[in-house]
């Protein structure tokens, strides 16, 4: 089970319909690669988050698929058209099954 | 079992991981398709890579130098805006990180960005 996971996202607090935004996310985890060894010797078991993706008001924004080769603390930075005000739904899925969630609100003019 | 999958999946080549991604078409360098990342990364552990193609619905990121090829796909949805996205990602050693969209046309293009690695980011 990974621990002390917490996600961090940037989003504007506003925007003009139609806008397109730059939203940053960071999510603190260790993604261990299930590359490394031990001392001992063995294997460490692969423990990452897998996927993230993003909607908008429900509609998908970007969508990924992640490998080992993602560093620790994953990093993302995209963009988003923004057609009205509301919410952006931001979720990561973890190898063992864990979902992480975190939402931001947007005002559109 | 599931070990036994998880090591066909890491052991599967920079080529059959584009095979996959394509379903076999063929795929063209150049045009359409950008990639930035730097020229030295000192830490291999943690390289700021970016991807962009105008229109694209997908993007494979490959690292062709490191224990398991595949990095990351990217699929932008109908809100995306400029199809664009950046990352940190671990590399190995030396080489030509890749990517691969697929264009709203349905055609696939290629680039490849040499990065040289002072520190290797996997392993111990």
């Amino acid at each position: 089970m990974a621990e002390n996971v917490k996600p961090r996202v940037r989003v504007p607090k506003t925007a003009s319909a139609g806008e397109v935004i730059t939203i940053k996310t960071l999510i603190s985890h260790q993604m261990e690669s299930g590359q490394r060894k031990d001392k001992e010797g063995n294997v460490i078991p692969r423990s990452i988050i897998n996927h993230f993706s993003v909607t908008f008001n429900g509609a998908p924004v970007i969508d990924v698929d992640m490998e080992p080769a993602i560093s620790t603390n994953p990093y993302f930075e995209f963009e988003a058209t923004v057609p009205e005000s509301g919410e952006f739904v931001f979720t990561w899925q973890d190898d063992d099954g864990s979902v992480y969630e975190d939402k931001q609100s947007i005002e559109v003019s | 079992w599931a070990a036994l999958a998880q090591d066909a999946e890491a052991e599967k080549t920079m080529d059959e991981l584009i095979a996959e991604f394509t379903g076999g078409a063929e795929v063209t360098d150049g045009e359409g398709i950008a990639i930035d990342a730097p020229e030295i990364a000192e830490n291999g552990n943690t390289v700021p890579v970016s991807v962009e193609a105008e229109g694209a619905s997908e993007i494979l990121v490959l690292a062709p130098g490191n224990p398991v090829a595949a990095v990351a796909t990217f699929k932008f949805g109908e809100l995306a805006g400029k199809h664009i996205a950046s990352t940190r990602i671990r590399l190995a050693q030396t080489q030509d990180v890749t990517a691969i969209a697929k264009l709203a046309d349905g055609k696939f293009v290629r680039t490849a960005s040499n990065v040289k690695v002072t520190i290797g980011g996997c392993g111990g």
